[in-house]
C-alpha cells in the first residue's frame, strides 16, 4: 500500500499540495523556508522572521513525493488540521478553516482510495437530541464543502455522536469549545 | 383488591427476577410547606426472628418526597402502635398529626421460611376512624415493592390521586476510567432502589424510552458505530434492531397505544420526524423542514405531536396535530420565552408540557399550561435536562450536574419539594419515569 502510493503528492497533487508536502503553508516561487519546521503548529507563521528573510532557490533535483501514510501523519502541513470548531449552537465555519478543508478536497481528489469520517461533536449545553443533529449538521457543513470541491460522496461518511463523546471533560467555557468540532478521520491508505 | 395485589406482586417478580443491586441514594434536598403531617410508625414483626427492611421507612421516605406529605419523625412519636386498638388518638393528635398508618408483619401459616403476609391500617387521627386497611401476601424479597405499593395506597386515599411509588425509572450510566467509557442502561425503583442494568455497552447509549405497558425500553445505541435505534423487552432482555437508515437514527418515542414509535431520521437529508409503524414497519415522515426535527413525544391521547424544531432559528418547541399517524395541519410553535426549548414532553393529563429551557444563563426544567401559556421554571442549576413526569403527573424527574457529576433529580410539579438521585460512582442522565405497569 505505501508503495502503491509512493509519490502520489508530487506527481499530480495541485500547487497548494505540493506545498503541503514541502511543508510550508505559504511557499512562493523560488522560495522554501528553512524556518526549523518541528513545532508542529497547525498554522505556521508568515514568512517574515524579525527582518531576517531567507530564500532559496529551487533546484528541482530532489524527490518531494511521500507516502500518503507519513504525509498525514506529518503535523506541519495544512492536511493535519483534522478538528475544527464551531461557535455555541452553530454551524459555521471559519474562512482559515475553509482553506484547510480545500487542501483536504485537493488531497481526496487526488488520493481516491482515501476516505474521510467526518465526526460531528457538540458541547452538552442543551439538549442531547438536539445536540445529536446538530453535531450531524456540522459534519454535513464540511461534508458539502468537500463535495462542491469534487471529493465524491463515497469517500466521506458522516456520524454524529452529538455531546457523547466529549474532548474535554470540564463544565467550563473552555471544555465547551473544544468540544463544538467536527473531527477527520482519514482511513483507506 | 386482595387478588389484584397478589397478581401484580407475581408480575413484578417476573420483571424482577435477576440479582438486584441498590446503587441509588436518595437525599431530600429540599422541604415543603403545607404538606400533610402524618405518622408512618415502625411496622411490627411478629414472627419472631429479625425484621430486616422496615417497611414503615419506605413508605414515610416516599410520602415525604411527593412534597405532599410531613411524616413524622420517629423520635418525636408518642408510641409504637402495630394495629388500631393500640392507638391513642389523643397522644397523637397532640403531636401533630392528622393521620397516622400502623402495620405489622409476619409469617404465613404452612408457607416456607420466607412467605410473609404484611397488614397496614391508615386511620384519620382527628376523627379516631380506620380509612383503609389491607393484608398483603408477600415474601421477604419483596418486602420494598410491598412497602411502596402501600405508599400508593395511603398517597390515593389521602390525596385523590393515583400514587406512583411502585413505578420505575430507566437512565444511563457512564463511568470512564482513562479512554475508555463504560455505558449502562439501568432500570431501578422510583426510589432509586435496586438498580437493575439491562444493557452495557462501550460505545454511547441514549434516550430511553418506555412503552405504555412498560414491557419494552426503545432507546438508542452506538454499538455498531453510530445511531441505531433498539426495542428491548424489561423482562426478558430480548431486543430488535428497528432503524439503522442512513444518517442519524434517534429519539424513539412510542405513542399511547403502543403501536407506533415516533424517531427522529436524517435518510432524508435532515432530521426529520417520522412514525414507524412496529407491526408493519410502514414509515410515514411527518415533518419538512430545513431545521432539524427531533424529539417527538405523543400527547396522551395521540393526536398530537411535540417536537423541538430550529426552523424558526433557534431551537424551539412545536406542536403537530395528528389523523390516525398523519399530519393534520401545519406544525405551530408553542414556546416563545426564551431562546432555547427543547425536549418536550406532555404530562399525563395532557393539560401542561415540560421541557429544557434555556434563558442565556442555562439550561433549567419549565413547565408549561398549555391553556394559558403560563412558563414556570422547576429548577435552578445550569445543566438540567431529559425532564420526565410521573405517570400521575405529580413529579418530575430531571438530569443534572452537581459537583462535576452526572446525578438525577426530581422535583414536584409545583416546584415545592426538590429530591436528588445519587450515584455512588460515575454519571447518571436521561432518566424516563415508566408508566403505571400493573395492568
Amino acid at each position: 500500500m505505501k508503495l502503491k502510493l509512493f509519490g502520489v503528492c508530487v506527481m499530480s497533487v495541485g500547487m497548494a499540495l505540493l506545498q503541503g508536502c514541502t511543508g510550508g503553508e505559504m511557499v512562493r516561487d523560488g522560495e522554501v523556508p528553512v524556518e526549523d519546521r518541528s513545532i508542529g503548529a497547525e498554522q505556521p507563521a508568515d514568512d517574515s522572521y524579525d527582518g531576517a528573510r531567507v530564500s532559496g532557490a529551487e533546484l528541482g533535483s530532489e524527490f518531494a513525493g511521500r507516502p500518503v501514510d507519513e504525509l498525514l501523519n506529518d503535523p506541519n502541513t495544512p492536511l493535519s488540521k483534522r478538528t475544527f470548531y464551531f461557535e455555541f449552537n452553530s454551524a459555521e465555519l471559519s474562512a482559515a478553516d475553509r482553506d484547510a478543508l480545500a487542501t483536504h478536497a485537493r488531497f481526496m481528489n487526488e488520493v481516491r482510495e482515501v476516505s474521510v469520517v467526518l465526526e460531528g461533536h457538540a458541547d452538552e449545553r442543551g439538549s442531547r437530541e438536539y445536540n445529536l443533529a446538530l453535531g450531524e449538521r456540522r459534519a454535513k457543513v464540511i461534508e458539502r464543502v468537500l463535495t462542491l470541491q469534487g471529493v465524491a460522496r463515497e469517500q466521506i461518511q458522516v456520524i454524529s455522536f452529538g455531546e457523547e463523546r466529549p474532548q474535554a471533560l470540564d463544565h467550563d467555557e473552555e471544555s465547551w469549545r473544544l468540544n463544538r468540532r467536527v473531527q477527520l478521520l482519514y482511513s483507506g491508505y | 383488591m386482595m387478588k389484584f395485589m397478589i397478581r401484580s406482586v407475581a408480575m413484578l417478580l417476573l420483571l424482577f427476577s435477576w440479582q438486584a443491586q441498590a446503587r441509588l441514594v436518595i437525599e431530600i434536598t429540599e422541604g415543603t410547606e403545607g404538606a400533610l403531617p402524618i405518622a408512618v410508625v415502625p411496622f411490627g414483626w411478629l414472627g419472631g426472628a429479625d425484621s430486616r427492611t422496615d417497611v414503615a421507612d419506605i413508605v414515610a421516605a416516599d410520602l415525604g418526597r411527593s412534597g405532599s406529605f410531613a411524616p413524622l419523625e420517629k423520635s418525636q412519636m408518642p408510641g409504637e402502635p402495630h394495629s388500631g386498638n393500640e392507638i391513642d388518638f389523643a397522644a397523637w393528635r397532640a403531636a401533630g398529626v392528622e393521620h397516622i398508618v400502623v402495620g405489622r408483619a409476619q409469617r404465613r401459616q404452612g408457607e416456607g421460611q420466607d412467605e410473609l403476609v404484611v397488614e397496614f391500617q391508615l386511620f384519620d387521627v382527628v376523627r379516631g376512624v380506620q380509612m383503609t386497611g389491607y393484608a398483603i401476601p408477600t415474601n421477604s424479597s419483596r418486602i420494598r415493592r410491598v412497602a411502596h405499593q402501600i405508599s400508593d395506597i395511603v398517597y390515593e386515599k389521602l390525596t385523590g390521586q393515583r400514587g406512583a411509588f411502585n413505578t420505575h425509572v430507566a437512565y444511563v450510566t457512564v463511568e470512564r476510567s482513562g479512554k475508555e467509557s463504560i455505558y449502562r442502561l439501568a432500570i431501578a425503583d422510583a426510589d432509586g432502589h435496586d438498580e437493575q442494568v439491562i444493557l452495557t455497552s462501550k460505545q454511547p447509549l441514549m434516550s430511553p424510552a418506555w412503552s405504555p405497558d412498560g414491557e419494552r425500553l426503545a432507546y438508542v445505541s452506538f454499538e455498531k458505530g453510530r445511531s441505531f435505534i433498539y426495542m428491548q423487552n424489561v423482562s426478558n432482555g430480548e431486543r430488535e434492531l428497528l432503524a439503522e437508515f442512513k444518517g442519524l437514527n434517534s429519539a424513539p418515542s412510542f405513542s399511547p397505544d403502543g403501536r407506533r414509535l415516533a424517531m427522529t431520521l436524517s435518510r432524508d437529508g435532515n432530521p426529520e420526524i417520522y412514525l414507524l409503524e412496529l407491526r408493519s414497519r410502514v414509515l410515514t415522515r411527518l415533518t419538512h423542514s430545513r431545521g432539524i426535527d427531533t424529539e417527538a413525544a405523543f400527547s396522551p391521547d395521540g393526536k398530537a405531536l411535540l417536537f423541538t424544531s430550529d426552523r424558526g432559528g433557534k431551537p424551539q418547541i412545536y406542536r403537530l396535530a395528528l389523523d390516525n399517524g398523519r399530519p393534520a395541519g401545519k406544525p405551530q410553535r408553542i414556546t416563545y420565552e426564551g431562546g432555547y426549548n427543547a425536549r418536550a414532553s406532555f404530562s399525563p393529563d395532557g393539560k401542561r408540557l415540560v421541557f429544557v429551557h434555556g434563558n442565556g444563563k442555562g439550561f433549567s426544567i419549565a413547565v408549561q399550561e398549555l391553556q394559558t401559556g403560563t412558563l414556570r421554571v422547576l429548577s435552578d442549576t445550569r445543566f438540567d435536562e431529559s425532564p420526565s413526569f410521573a405517570p400521575n403527573g405529580s413529579m418530575i424527574i430531571y438530569a443534572t450536574e452537581r459537583n462535576r457529576r452526572g446525578v438525577l433529580e426530581a422535583v414536584s410539579v409545583d416546584g415545592s419539594a426538590h429530591q436528588r438521585l445519587g450515584l455512588s460512582r460515575g454519571d447518571v442522565r436521561e432518566p424516563a419515569w415508566s408508566p403505571y405497569i400493573l395492568k
